[in-house]
């Protein structure tokens, strides 16, 4: 159980990292806000307090290792591994761009990053990869993926859960980021995946529902999660597509949108006040 | 002793590479004993993974299996290996350019009895196309072994493709072997023959036709088409009157079209390829019978050669 201190400090973070990726896509140019924005208390808690994870030697084989199968929210995974000084701070602003650093999808050549996903539907089986051969290696590594409730639709990602469960990689930790929209409008007309805690149970898995913007229950999740044995562990966690920027809330239109300077201004102005009303 | 059928001779290679490096794992798709990756299933049973009839999970597993420091190798049907899972091949594992292995068994028309779903003809062109992704097409057991051991150091992915039949031997067995080697297995001055896998013993064979009736034919063995040794099919083409590639492939992106990219750039004499038509395959009741089908016997390899020199 994590303290009120501990809890208030990943929720600065996660405005931190909120703040980034607004600055990361600035003004005028594309780039996925809605789906970065609704990981950005998920990220915090595992990259500044759950996962062991030493930002001096990143590379360490015992790292608990961070996928993001729904590759195309990078920008909050740049923002943890700025805030970390993984990724250079300069480098924020060439995102997309021929000079800048920071690729549209995870690319192994940036610093920090575990696999190439974006190809959606593919960060469970390398999860799942990654868990056997650690656990095989005799490393203490878990494994914690992250997929889009929209991703789900893919077959692989079913494939990926029976193998894990096939396998009981207990190393390993889904987190499902429901933030009930996709590219095209909300989950539940573009393609519904109804019953989606009891596939997930029915597949073989330990299923935890949690608030995925509540830190301490999301902490609380992962501990059940990773002293789940003999089984795997999903978090499906409820989010707000966009969160923390208003006009940006529980829509699709920023799932991957431009921002005009007001926008801007406004987005950055909201994520700063919530950080202020947690000093 | 080598083993005549190439997947016997790929299965016991692998165990070999598994007693020597702790890092080789082998995945499975339900066909092992297609694939013979069972012999490594049976010696270290804690570093084979059946994965089930998923091929694109499994793919993207061995991916995460190499990321985390070890050397997969994959097994499934060429077929399903290169189509199946195309698309988890180019992202997960060759953008990174990861060590993995892909092996892809029953490869070409081997699997003749199946038909056309499982034969694999365009694999060739597929996995070519694909950056940092190496090509390699064992001509016999004998070399398939040698290809093997160079397979622990190689850096990024390989895709090798294994026939699922008998093979007669045709490569030097003392000789060093490295990936990316182009051999000259026979000298000619009229024809050069290129070929990869089973069209090797095939053009050979050719060869010797050829040679009753006054054609002299060399014949390179072209067992890795990527990364292409271009200063070698440069060397090996020139000097003669004419030029045949013979593959069991698509005539469309395989060998062929490697040798022409090789010598795109230099006077070469005239070529022509030898391959399977852009068709799919059809079911047959044994592999020579659906070789000769498609034209990929030494009679079709003779007539395109004595065609190209005016001599019919």
């Amino acid at each position: 159980m994590a303290t009120p201190e501990e809890i208030r400090r990943i929720e600065r973070i996660a405005c931190d990292l909120r703040t980034d990726v607004i600055t990361m896509i600035g003004v005028g140019k594309v780039g996925h806000i809605g789906g970065s924005c609704s990981l950005a208390e998920i990220a915090a808690a595992l990259y500044f307090s759950k996962m062991r994870f030493d930002p001096k030697n990143y590379t360490d084989r015992d790292r608990d290792r961070f996928l993001l199968s729904k590759g195309h929210t990078v920008p909050i995974q740049y923002a943890a591994l700025i805030e970390l000084g993984i990724i250079p701070r300069e480098d924020i602003g060439g995102l997309k761009t021929l000079k800048g650093k920071l690729q549209g999808h995870p690319d192994m050549k940036t610093p920090g990053m575990e696999a190439v996903t974006g190809s959606l539907g593919q960060g469970l089986s390398i999860g799942v990869g990654m868990a056997l051969a650690l656990r095989y290696a005799k490393s203490p590594s878990h494994v914690y993926v992250v997929m889009g409730d929209g991703e789900i639709a893919e077959g692989q990602i079913w494939e990926a859960a029976m193998a894990a469960a096939r396998y009981k990689l207990d190393s390993l930790t889904g987190i499902v980021d429901r933030n009930r929209f996709q590219a095209t409008g909300a989950t539940k007309d573009v393609f519904d995946i109804p019953n989606l805690e009891d596939k997930w149970r029915s597949f073989g898995w330990n299923v935890i529902s949690v608030d995925g913007h509540d830190v301490g229950a999301v902490l609380d999740a992962l501990d059940a999660a990773t002293t789940t044995k003999g089984i795997p562990t999903v978090l499906i966690a409820e989010t707000v597509k966009g969160k923390g920027i208003s006009f940006a809330e529980n829509t699709s239109a920023f799932h991957n949108a431009s921002l005009t300077q007001a926008q801007y201004d406004q987005a950055l102005a909201e994520i700063a006040e919530a950080k202020r009303k947690l000093q | 002793m080598t083993a005549v059928n190439l997947r016997t001779a790929y299965g016991e290679a692998l165990v070999r590479l598994g007693r020597k490096d702790w890092r080789v794992m082998a995945l499975e798709a339900d066909l092992g004993k297609s694939t013979q990756s069972v012999m490594f299933q049976a010696e270290f049973p804690d570093r084979y993974f059946q994965m089930g009839i998923a091929e694109q999970d499994m793919t993207s597993t061995a991916a995460g299996m190499a990321l985390a420091g070890m050397i997969p190798f994959v097994h499934t049907f060429a077929i399903f290996a290169t189509g199946r899972a195309y698309d988890q091949l180019r992202n997960s594992i060759c953008v990174p350019n990861l060590n993995v292995r892909i092996c892809g068994s029953s490869a070409g028309l081997s699997d003749f009895g199946d038909g056309k779903t499982h034969q694999s003809i365009e694999d060739v062109a597929l996995m070519r196309a694909i950056p940092h992704m190496s090509v390699v097409c064992p001509a016999d057991s004998i070399e398939c072994e040698k290809m093997m051991e160079c397979l622990l150091d190689w850096e990024g992915p390989v895709y090798i493709r294994i026939n699922r039949n008998d093979l007669p031997f045709v490569t030097p067995p003392d000789e060093p072997y490295h990936i990316g080697k182009v051999t000259q297995l026979r000298d000619g001055r009229h024809v050069a023959i290129f070929a990869a896998g089973v069209m090797v013993s095939i053009a050979l064979e050719a060869a010797k036709t050829l040679e009753a009736e006054g054609i002299s034919a060399r014949v390179v063995n072209v067992s890795t088409i990527k990364p292409l040794d271009r200063d070698a099919i440069v060397r090996y083409a020139a000097g003669v009157e004419a030029i045949v590639t013979a593959e069991e492939h698509s005539l469309i992106g395989g060998l062929g079209s490697a040798v022409m990219e090789a010598l795109r750039s230099v006077a070469h004499a005239p070529v022509e390829f030898v391959g399977v038509p852009d068709t799919f395959g059809v079911s047959a009741e044994g592999y020579d019978g659906l070789m000769a089908r498609y034209g990929l016997t030494p009679a079709t390899v003779v007539k395109t050669a004595k065609a190209l020199l005016k001599r019919t």
